[in-house]
């Protein structure tokens, strides 16, 4: 199967919805066995490895994050996040036959209790198409102000 | 309570051997009086040399609520200046690191200075003659805090100008540090990128407490490390697949009470001290390839192992650091108001050590020390409930009794069952000696 620009667009407003719905099972399945989830601390950081990092995880981090948003003992979700992905259309910047990337800008909200808080980022998939569907290999979300000081950030831009 | 507003004699009634008043962490009064007194007193930490590493460069950051400036002044003389300029007041850098050449310049009305704080020029100086401004502070130049010392490279500064030395302040507690450079086949560190920077709505010292509180792992954080290990058996990996590499750094944090019982707290004078006397969280970290070779041919193989056999989990320096100098960082809390703290962790590089052991401390940083951190939100979680908690009435008291002994001297070094919150105690203990050494330095308490 060809895969339209459409396609790969649709693909990343979906993981948006995903995210907002809490359809972790669905996002998880998502991914490439050995894909990553980064967000660099650095603004324009080049290296996940050797310096610090926000996020930078592997499957297991994220089903462990996933699996840990509704233990009976995180009190940190009780009660429960919630979040919310404005995205603009995204930027197709390389269409390859099995490899993509794109470059996505969004508005971030994630709400408990009485805080809000608002993060402006960049999001860069690079998507590969195995038997047919599309996969993220590495999904890096850079925050505009990535180096001021966070309060939690406890769900997934 | 109210009565040792701008009293710090009154302010360490709130401490009892056995327990805190809740106002220590609660009641502005005395968090202004800890940033007079405490903050003053003490030696606090500024920041690491390889920060500044060139004629010229900055740092800009905290000393309690005091904003200040770590200056290269020339290549072997680092110096902390308040940074405030002398004639209006206006912070003379805002970013938090830079070069500024030769000078400052106060970018208000261009009154500059050297990078040791000394007046350089002011424009139409003529326009001051006669009016005494030269005898004034504000006509010397920028100010500087009382004492600096860099130890091993790493920037420690008390803002009184008369107090305790560096040495007698830290005495045998400087272990700790020696060993985290000396893991290093160079004996020298390096920072590695900007700190990760988290705001808790909290007050500093349950952050501080928390570094030696070896109750909480395997409860507040079995949603993370519970949930990691949980994980991993179901999986049901062949026997010698290689672990997650999150398994390494978070399963530990669910080990049993006998764990981290055993494995002890030792407390030196002025409120430092350290878990991890015999064993740690970060014993059983595997062996990364060169780097025993390397150590051994800096120290020799007996004095290499001694340095790596050390697994010292968190040594905390008080008033507001932590490190760990098995995996090379530092945490300072940064006390921003009563019930606002900013974490600062950073982490550094073994000069002369593979690039697998930055590789784990970044790891460990964003895993457990950072703002996204599963871990972090356990802790945050905590620390800001009790900080709503404490606001009850009629319950006004913290307990900190946890394996208190009759006759606890915190004048003397002690070895304890991992478990006691004897740290805690001798962090109070600091915090009454340091809120009165300016008043009375025959000690803390009458």
């Amino acid at each position: 199967m060809s895969v339209s620009k459409d396609h790969i667009i649709d693909f990343i407003y979906e993981e948006a919805r995903m995210l907002d719905e809490g359809r972790y099972d669905e996002w998880l399945a998502l991914w490439l066995p050995d894909g990553h989830y980064w967000m660099p601390l650095d603004y324009k950081q080049s290296d996940p490895i050797n310096e610090t990092s926000l996020l930078y995880e592997d499957m297991f981090m994220l089903k462990l994050r996933v699996e840990r948003l509704n233990g009976a003992r995180t009190f940190s979700q009780k009660p429960k996040s919630r979040c919310h992905h404005v995205i603009q259309r995204p930027f197709v910047d390389e269409m390859n036959d099995t490899t993509f990337v794109t470059n996505t800008s969004m508005h971030y909200v994630e709400t408990r209790l009485d805080e809000q808080q608002l993060l402006a980022l960049t999001a860069r998939h690079d998507l590969t198409l195995v038997d047919g569907t599309l996969r993220i290999a590495i999904k890096r979300v850079d925050i505009l102000n990535c180096d001021a000081a966070f309060r939690n950030i406890q769900l997934l831009p | 309570m109210g009565f040792h507003v701008g009293n710090p004699k009154t302010a360490v009634d709130l401490v009892q051997a056995h327990q805190v008043h809740r106002d220590v962490y609660i009641s502005p009064e005395v968090y202004a009086l800890e940033m007079k007194h405490v903050f003053a007193n003490a030696w606090v930490f500024v920041g690491h040399e390889s920060q500044t590493p060139n004629k010229g460069d900055y740092l800009a950051t905290q000393i309690g609520n005091q904003p200040v400036i770590q200056v290269r002044h020339k290549a072997d003389d680092i110096h902390v200046l308040l940074n405030r300029c002398p004639h209006k007041g206006t912070k003379i850098v805002i970013d938090r690191q830079g070069n500024t050449g030769k000078f400052f310049r106060c970018p208000y009305h261009a009154w500059s200075f050297k990078t040791d704080g000394c007046l350089l020029a002011i424009p139409l100086k003529k326009g001051y003659e006669g009016t005494g401004l030269e005898k004034t502070p504000n006509g010397k130049g920028m100010k500087a805090v009382g004492a600096v010392k860099n130890y091993r490279g790493f920037i420690f500064a008390r803002l009184a100008e008369e107090g305790i030395s560096f040495e007698e302040f830290f005495g045998d507690s400087l272990s700790s540090l020696d060993n985290m450079v000396d893991r290093s086949p160079e004996g020298r560190l390096e920072v590695v990128g900007p700190p990760l920077r988290y705001m808790h709505h909290c007050n500093w010292k349950m952050l501080v407490e928390n570094q030696t509180d070896t109750c909480h792992p395997m409860v507040a954080h079995e949603s993370s490390a519970g949930t990691a290990v949980k994980l991993y058996e179901e999986m049901d990996l062949p026997e010698g697949a290689p672990k997650p590499a999150a398994m390494q750094i978070i399963a530990p944090f669910m080990s049993p009470y006998e764990f981290f019982e055993g494995m002890g707290i030792r407390t030196w004078p002025n409120g430092h001290g350290h878990t991890g006397v015999h064993h740690s969280i970060h014993s059983d970290y595997s062996a990364i390839p060169g780097y025993f070779d390397a150590m051994v041919e800096t120290y020799g193989e007996e004095k290499a192992k001694a340095i790596l056999d050390e697994n010292r989990h968190n040594t905390v320096y008080f008033p507001n650091i932590m490190i760990k100098g098995p995996i090379q960082q530092l945490r300072t809390f940064i006390p921003l108001a009563a019930d606002k703290t900013i974490v600062e962790s950073y982490i550094y590089r073994l000069v002369g050590a593979p690039d697998e052991l930055t590789a784990r401390t970044a790891m460990y940083n964003r895993m457990i020390n950072a703002p996204t951190s599963i871990v972090g939100h356990d802790d945050l979680e905590m620390y800001e409930r009790a900080q709503e908690g404490l606001h009850v009435n009629g319950l006004e008291w913290v307990n900190i009794s946890r394996l208190l002994e009759d006759d606890e001297n915190h004048d003397e070094e002690a070895v304890m069952n991992g478990t006691t919150e004897r740290q805690m105690r001798n962090q109070f203990d600091a915090w009454c000696k340091f809120m009165t050494y300016d008043l009375d330095q025959q000690g803390p308490k009458e």
